[in-house]
C-alpha cells in the first residue's frame, strides 16, 4: 500500500507537465461540454451524491495487498491515469474528479464492506473496481441495494448483467468464439485440449469453447482438465497433453499456476512454434512473471495488446509509462480498467447528471472513440461492443498482433446454445 | 482409454509419467526437509516457512540481474552462487526471527503457530514493498532450459533432473549434519532432553539458533530452485505451505527417513491419480487418503521412539 502511495504522490510540476501532454491528443477527440459552464449542483445531483460546485467524488476499489495485488495493481494504475487525463481536461461537468482509494485486500467479504463504505459513509458517485469475479458477486448485492454504479474491468465467464454494473472487459463468448473459429481455420485444428484452473471462469468458459468446437467447428474435445488454484505440478497433464497430441492447446490457466504450467511446458520440450496454443487468460502483465522465453510463439485471444498500432494507444502507452514507471507492461484488463472513468464521464455528460438512475439509463449507446482499443460502445446490457484480436507472444514479453475481427464482436453474457 | 494408442506410445508415456513422479517426489523432499527440521526438531510451527522460499526465489532474481548486467559472460553458472546466496540470506533472516521471535515462544507451540503466520503476512508486504506486487520473471541460463532428448517420444526436463540432483544433496548433507556430526548430536540431545543436554554443558540456547537458521537456508535453496519451475512474486509462498505441512505431518513430525518416505507417497499417489483423472480430483482423493491414514496413525508414517 506504501508503494501505492508513494508513486501518486509526483511532484506537482511533474504532474503539470504530465496532464498537458496526456491530454492533448484526447482532446482533439472528445466533446468540449466539459469546458461549458459548469450546471448547478442542485440539478446534476438529486440523491445527495458527493458532488460539490467544483469536485465530485468516485470509489476505487482494488486489492493493493493479498494474492490479487499482482493482477489489480495495473487497473489501479490505469484508473488514476484515466482520472488524471479527465482531471486535466476539465473535469466532469466543471467538476474535478476527486477519488477515494479502498484496498479490497484480495478477500470477498472485505470488497463488500469496502463498497458499503464508499457507498453509504463517502457517497460516492461511482466505484471503478474488482477484478475476479468473486469480488464482484461479493459487491453486486451492495451496488443493487444502495443504488451504486461499478466499473468493473475484466474479462469474465458472462451470465450477469445488473443495472448498476457497466462490464468494461469482455464476457466469455466475445472473447473466445472468434479465436477459436480463426484457429481452426488458420490452422485447419481439429482436436482441442483444454486446461483450466479450478473455479467458475475456467469452467464456464471452457463449456463455451466445447459446444463451439463441437456444435460449429465440428472438432473433437480431447481432453479437459483442471487444476486446483495455485497448483505448480503439471508434469502429468503435459504427459497426457504429450499422449493424445491435440491440434491445439487451449488454456485459462490464472496465478502463480501460469508460471509453472509454460515453464514445465517449455522444460519437456513442447516447442510452441510448432504446437499451436491458445490462451485466453496471459496478458502482457502475466509474460512478465513467466518469462518471454518460456511463452513465446502461443497465441493469446482478448481485445487488447499493449503493441496495438493506432493513434490512441500510441498517445496511451506513453502516457502511462510516464506514470507508471518504463518497465510497467500494459494487459488487456489494465486497458479496460482505463476505459472505466472514461465511459462514467461520457455517460454524465450524456445524462447532464450524476444521478446513478439517470447514468444507468443514459449508458446504452455512449461511445468512447478514445479507446486505446480503438472505438467502444455500450450495449443495451451493459456490456461492451469491442473487437476480438489475437496476438502471438514474443520474446520480449510483447504480442505482436495476427488477427483482428473486421466487426465489432455483439457482447452476449446469456449465449443461447453455449449454456 | 489406452485402446487408440500404441504400445510403444504407451511405453513412453510410463516411463515419462515415472519422471513427473520423481520430479514431484523431489520438489516435496525439497520443499519439506527445512520444514521438517524446524516443526520436527525444534516443535516450532513455522507457518513463514514459504516465505523463506521466496526470499529465497527473490535472492535468485537479484543475482541473475546483477550477472546480466555486470558479468553476462559468466551467465550460466549464476545459479550456484544464487543458491549460496539464498543459502545464507534466509538463514540469516531465520536466525535473527529466531532471536527475535521465536525464543520467546519455545514453550507456546500454539503461539508460534500465530507469531509466524503474523511473520509470514509482514514478509509478504515487505516483498510488496521492495520488489513490487508483481511477479517477477527469473531469467535462467540457456542449459538449464528444455529437455534431454532421449528417444523421440521420451523427453526428460533438464530442471527436473537439477532438482532431483539438488535434493539427493541435500538430503545426504542433512543426514550428515543430523546424524554424524558432534552438532548434529546436540541437536538431537536438546529434542530429546533440553534440561539434561543444558547440564551436560550443551548451549541449548545456540544450538536452536542454528538449527533454525538451517532449516530456513534450506528453505532459500529451495525457492531458489524452484524459480526453474514455479513463479516468484510476494506470495508465491503460500502455494507451497500446504503440501509442505501436509508432508511432513504425514512422514511423523521428528523423522527425517518419515518425511522423504511421506514425500515418495503422496508425490507417487498424486502423480498417477492426475494421470487417470482430473488435477482437481487426483488431490482430493489424495488427501483424502492422507487423512484415512492420519486416522488410524495419528503419529504419521514414522515415530521417533523416545523413552518418555
Amino acid at each position: 500500500m506504501s508503494d501505492e502511495a508513494n508513486k501518486g504522490l509526483l511532484s506537482p510540476l511533474r504532474r503539470k507537465l504530465l496532464m498537458g501532454m496526456a491530454a492533448v491528443p484526447a482532446i482533439t477527440m472528445l466533446p468540449r461540454a466539459s469546458f461549458a459552464q459548469a450546471p448547478a449542483t442542485s440539478a446534476v445531483n438529486t440523491t445527495g451524491l458527493a458532488v460539490t460546485d467544483t469536485e465530485v467524488t468516485v470509489g476505487i476499489l482494488h486489492s493493493a495487498t493479498g494474492t490479487m495485488a499482482i493482477s489489480e495493481t495495473g487497473s489501479i494504475e490505469a484508473e488514476k491515469l484515466a482520472i488524471e487525463q479527465i482531471n486535466a481536461m476539465g473535469g466532469v461537468l466543471g467538476r474535478k474528479i476527486k477519488f477515494i482509494q479502498e484496498d479490497g485486500a484480495s478477500d470477498w467479504p472485505t470488497f463488500a464492506e469496502k463498497a458499503k463504505k464508499l457507498l453509504v459513509n463517502d457517497k460516492v458517485a461511482a466505484i471503478m473496481g474488482c477484478w475476479t469475479s468473486a469480488s464482484r458477486k461479493a459487491v453486486l448485492p451492495v451496488m443493487e441495494q444502495y443504488n451504486g454504479m461499478l466499473y468493473y474491468p475484466t474479462f469474465y465467464e458472462g451470465l450477469e448483467q445488473s443495472k448498476n454494473v457497466i462490464y468494461t472487459g469482455q464476457e466469455a463468448t466475445q472473447q473466445i468464439l472468434a479465436g477459436l473459429n480463426w484457429i481452426a481455420k488458420e490452422k485447419g485444428a481439429k482436436t482441442f485440449f483444454f486446461i483450466g484452473s479450478d473455479y467458475i471462469w475456467p469452467r464456464t468458459s471452457n463449456k463455451i469453447a466445447r459446444k463451439h468446437v463441437e456444435n460449429v467447428l465440428k472438432g473433437k474435445v480431447v481432453g479437459e482438465e483442471y487444476y486446483a488454484l495455485g497448483s505448480t505440478q503439471f508434469n502429468s497433464v503435459i504427459n497426457k497433453i504429450k499422449l493424445t497430441k491435440p491440434d491445439v492447446i487451449f488454456t485459462d490457466v490464472v496465478g502463480g499456476s501460469n508460471v509453472a504450467f509454460y515453464k514445465q511446458l517449455k522444460a519437456a520440450g513442447i516447442d510452441l512454434a510448432k504446437q499451436p496454443l491458445l490462451t485466453i487468460s496471459v496478458t502482457e502483465d502475466e509474460i512478465d512473471g513467466i518469462g518471454g522465453e518460456n511463452i513465446a510463439g502461443a497465441y493469446a485471444c482478448m481485445k487488447y495488446f499493449q503493441s496495438l498500432d493506432n493513434p490512441n494507444n500510441k498517445t496511451f502507452v506513453p502516457a502511462f509509462k510516464k506514470m507508471w514507471g518504463e518497465k510497467t507492461v500494459i494487459g488487456d484488463v489494465t486497458q479496460a480498467a482505463y476505459l472505466g472513468p472514461w465511459l462514467w464521464k461520457l455517460t454524465v455528460e450524456k445524462a447532464g447528471s450524476f444521478d446513478v438512475d439517470k447514468i444507468a439509463a443514459a449508458s446504452p449507446g455512449v461511445e468512447f472513440k478514445g479507446a486505446p482499443e480503438g472505438y467502444v460502445r455500450i450495449h443495451e446490457n451493459h456490456h461492451l461492443w469491442s473487437k476480438t484480436r489475437v496476438g502471438r507472444a514474443k520474446l520480449d514479453g510483447q504480442f505482436e498482433l495476427i488477427y483482428e475481427t473486421a466487426d465489432l464482436v455483439e457482447p452476449d453474457p446469456f449465449p443461447k446454445g453455449y449454456q | 482409454m489406452f485402446g487408440d494408442y500404441s504400445i510403444g506410445d504407451l511405453g513412453s508415456i510410463f516411463v515419462m509419467q515415472g519422471f513427473a513422479g520423481l520430479i514431484l517426489f523431489s520438489v516435496y523432499v525439497l520443499m519439506a526437509l527445512g520444514l521438517a527440521i524446524i516443526f520436527g526438531q525444534m516443535g516450532v510451527i513455522n507457518m513463514a516457512h514459504g516465505e523463506f522460499m521466496i526470499l529465497g526465489a527473490y535472492v535468485t532474481w537479484m543475482t541473475s540481474n546483477l550477472f546480466q548486467s555486470y558479468l553476462p559472460s559468466l551467465f550460466g553458472g549464476y545459479f550456484f552462487l544464487a543458491m549460496i546466496l539464498a543459502f545464507v540470506a534466509s538463514g540469516a533472516l531465520g536466525m535473527l526471527v529466531e532471536w527475535v521471535l521465536i525464543r520467546h515462544l519455545y514453550k507456546r507451540p500454539l503461539d508460534t503457530l500465530l507469531a509466524t503466520w503474523g511473520l509470514s503476512l509482514m514478509l509478504q508486504q515487505a516483498y510488496r514493498s521492495v520488489f513490487g506486487a508483481r511477479e517477477v520473471g527469473v531469467e535462467l541460463p540457456q542449459w538449464m532450459l528444455g529437455s534431454l532428448h532421449v528417444t523421440d517420444s521420451i523427453e526428460v526436463p533438464i530442471n527436473g533432473v537439477f532438482v532431483m540432483g539438488l535434493t539427493v544433496l541435500i538430503t545426504i548433507a542433512v543426514a550428515y549434519v543430523m546424524f554424524k556430526s558432534r552438532w548434529g548430536r546436540q541437536v538431537r540431545a536438546v529434542v530429546q532432553n533440553r534440561i539434561m543436554a543444558g547440564a551436560v554443558g550443551i548451549n541449548t540456547e545456540k544450538v536452536d539458533r542454528y538449527t533454525f537458521g538451517l532449516g530456513c537456508g534450506i528453505a532459500g535453496v529451495a525457492g531458489s530452485a524452484f524459480t526453474m519451475i514455479g513463479s516468484t512474486g510476494p506470495t508465491s509462498g503460500q502455494l507451497y505451505i500446504v503440501d509442505t505441512f501436509l508432508v511432513v505431518v504425514f512422514g511423523g513430525a521428528a523423522s527425517l527417513l518419515g518425511t522423504i518416505a511421506s514425500a515418495f507417497s503422496i508425490s507417487q499417489t498424486q502423480s498417477t491419480l492426475e494421470f487417470f483423472m482430473s488435477g482437481s480430483m487426483a488431490k482430493v482423493l489424495t488427501l483424502l487418503a492422507v487423512v484415512g491414514i492420519l486416522m488410524l496413525r495419528p503419529q504419521g508414517l514414522f515415530a521417533l521412539k523416545v523413552r518418555k
